[in-house]
């Protein structure tokens, strides 16, 4: 792709709107392109959700489109399965694995990027070792510790082992943003005889909000669709969060109902979908500003 | 994802004399706010790591709690068992495949959001999309595109270019290949958005510049943009590496290894063999396997940006 990378401000230099030929096979088609591909099975997923089980067993239909709309598979989930329950579970579970996360990484990113201690640096490459240690090579031992504790079908074994991923990343991108903040704005409160916490949550903390905000949707999008733990801590139909719930408990045996499981994809998902669609400025800002400080 | 650098660590470097005086206090401070951090890593990363350690060379099972060392035992039983070596492999052809793919399509992704057109905050929410969704609900849907009788997919080659369909998930190749495209599908956005932030940070008096000087576009994105966005891109890469070595969820819910076990990887084997099958000492060891590939690929990209500096 030998597409040039020139950013927006040389752009205003050029008339906006020079439609030519070349600048739609540049750029017009492959982001066509682009964008069909990436919001095909989202398409997908609605026309199947829509679709009565005779119209999707029906193989001379255009299976593109939705005949006849109906409602059905969304009753099922809501009447006649747990969706409702898997869905406060996971809502619970994500806000405060998530505030424990913000809370833990808030007051560790703030002691590493600005106080001065021994054993700080150690500390600081210590916490982003931790990315060796992914779920993946934790979930048995984790298991076994869950069983110890008595936490198996509870959900604060997922509320207290989702914060052990999401920890060092929000650490690590809100030490990057606090160094973004001018000192003199603290030290001159100590110098009026603010404490340390004082000017940290009332100067640094204020300021780092875009980056907390960002670390928190961060946090709060992996917690949602974790799962792994969630498929080992929760047995019990009454506590598994939404993605094990409709893997396990929506596919019966070989049988996949698949209107009502991409119904339930489909509610799944809004929610992170709409977290973003208000977000997405402050999540690429957050991104951005950790770029600036490479 | 976001944060594009490394931990930089206050530094020691002159300070005035207010940061003398409150030099005591602060790293007593210090010490304080790293508590709540230390106390669940510790609890909830560490002991399990070293415990995983331990089951590792032991002969651990679901119901038996006399477990004793085995040495490295289980280890040895892995290399012999061929599931083992092909999950092995899958891993790694999973994770080098797919890189390729999501570096290029993101890149490309990232080229074409920084220009300006209309639409522009539609294309980046719609093109970031496949990246948010919970991966274990996206997967699904690409399962139902690839089912057997009604694959979508099959129907639009069929009706398109009058070609048979493609028995996606019912042979070990095109099974793998599936689950390379699905993860490619849902890893490129993430490439493209930090890409994207990295592109923005160029100062655009660089480009100016080059032009000035008769540099062609390939010359400029090989001369400025590649050497600027090295530093996000490291950390990207790094990223989606560990993501994509240590997947579980993906295959797990496209494939559970079908056909016959052939599409496993290590995650989801180590999985099988731990979980309902019991045996977790086996599959602790599996896991475990995962460790030095992740320290390797890691090593890898903090020398290159060491050696940057």
């Amino acid at each position: 792709m030998a597409v040039a990378a020139r950013s927006r401000q040389t752009k205003t230099e050029k008339p906006i709107w020079d439609r030519t030929a070349g600048r739609w096979i540049r750029i017009y088609i492959p982001l066509f392109l682009f964008i069909l591909i990436t919001l095909f099975p989202f398409y997908w997923m609605i026309v199947t959700s829509f679709k009565s089980d005779q119209e999707l067993l029906d193989q001379n239909a255009n299976p593109m489109f939705v005949v006849v709309p109906t409602l059905h598979h969304y009753q099922f989930l809501f009447f006649e399965s747990h969706f409702a329950q898997w869905l406060l579970n996971t809502t619970i579970i994500a806000f405060a694995s998530t505030g424990i996360s913000l809370f833990c990484s808030v007051l560790a990113g703030y002691a590493l990027a600005r106080l001065r201690f021994k054993g700080a640096n150690s500390i600081g490459w210590g916490i982003f070792i931790t990315y060796l240690v992914p779920p993946t090579l934790l979930f048995l031992p984790l298991a076994l510790l869950i069983k110890t504790f008595h936490l198996f079908n509870n959900l604060f074994a997922l509320i207290l082992t989702y914060p052990t991923f999401l920890i060092p990343f929000c650490t690590w991108l809100l030490i990057g943003y606090f160094k973004s903040i001018p000192r003199e704005l603290e030290e001159s409160a100590l110098v009026d005889g603010a404490t340390r916490l004082q000017a940290m949550f009332r100067i640094v903390v204020p300021l780092a909000l875009p980056g907390i905000l960002s670390a928190g949707m961060f946090a709060f999008t992996l917690s949602w669709g974790e799962f792994l733990y969630a498929l080992i801590f929760m047995n019990d139909t009454q506590t598994k969060t939404l993605p094990v719930g409709i893997v396990q408990e929506l596919i019966r045996g070989d049988d996949f109902f698949w209107g009502q499981l991409m119904a339930a994809a489909l509610l799944a998902s809004i929610p992170v979908a709409l977290l973003y669609s208000f977000f997405v400025d402050y999540f690429v800002a957050g991104m951005t500003a950790g770029a600036v400080k490479g | 994802m976001s944060s594009i650098t490394l931990p930089k660590v206050a530094g020691t470097p002159k300070r005035g004399r207010l940061h003398n005086r409150v030099m005591q206090r602060e790293s007593t401070l210090g010490y304080a706010l790293l508590v709540p951090t230390m106390l669940m890593l510790l609890v909830f990363l560490a002991w399990p790591f070293l415990w995983g350690i331990w089951l590792s060379v032991s002969n651990a099972e679901i119901g038996n709690d006399s477990s004793h060392f085995v040495g490295i035992g289980n280890f040895v039983y892995n290399l012999s068992d061929t599931i083992f070596v092909q999950s092995f492999w899958n891993t790694m052809a999973y994770t080098a495949i797919t890189t390729v793919f999501k570096f290029g399509l993101g890149m490309s992704m990232a080229l074409l959001l920084n220009q300006v057109f209309p639409l522009q905050r539609f294309a980046r929410a719609a093109l970031l999309l496949p990246w948010i969704i919970p991966s274990v609900l996206s997967t699904l849907a690409w399962r139902w595109m690839f089912d057997p009788t009604f694959s979508i997919l099959n129907w639009v080659l069929m009706h398109s270019i009058h070609s048979g369909g493609v028995n996606w998930l019912g042979t070990t190749n095109t099974a793998l290949a599936s689950i390379f495209i699905v993860n490619i599908w849902r890893g490129a956005p993430f490439y493209g958005i930090s890409l994207l932030a990295g592109l923005q940070t160029i100062p655009p008096d660089l480009y100016e510049a080059a032009r000035v000087d008769g540099a062609s576009r390939w010359q400029q994105f090989r001369e400025i943009t590649l050497p600027l966005l090295r530093p996000v891109l490291l950390v990207v890469l790094m990223l989606s590496t560990i993501l994509t070595f240590a997947d579980f969820q993906l295959p797990y819910v496209l494939t559970r290894g079908a056909p016959y076990n052939s599409t496993n990887v290590l995650a989801t084997w180590a999985f099988n063999i731990g979980v309902p099958g019991g045996s977790i000492g086996l599959g602790a060891a599996i896991s475990l396997v995962l460790f030095p590939l992740l320290a390797i690929a890691i090593t890898g990209v903090l020398v290159s940006l060491r050696s940057k500096e």
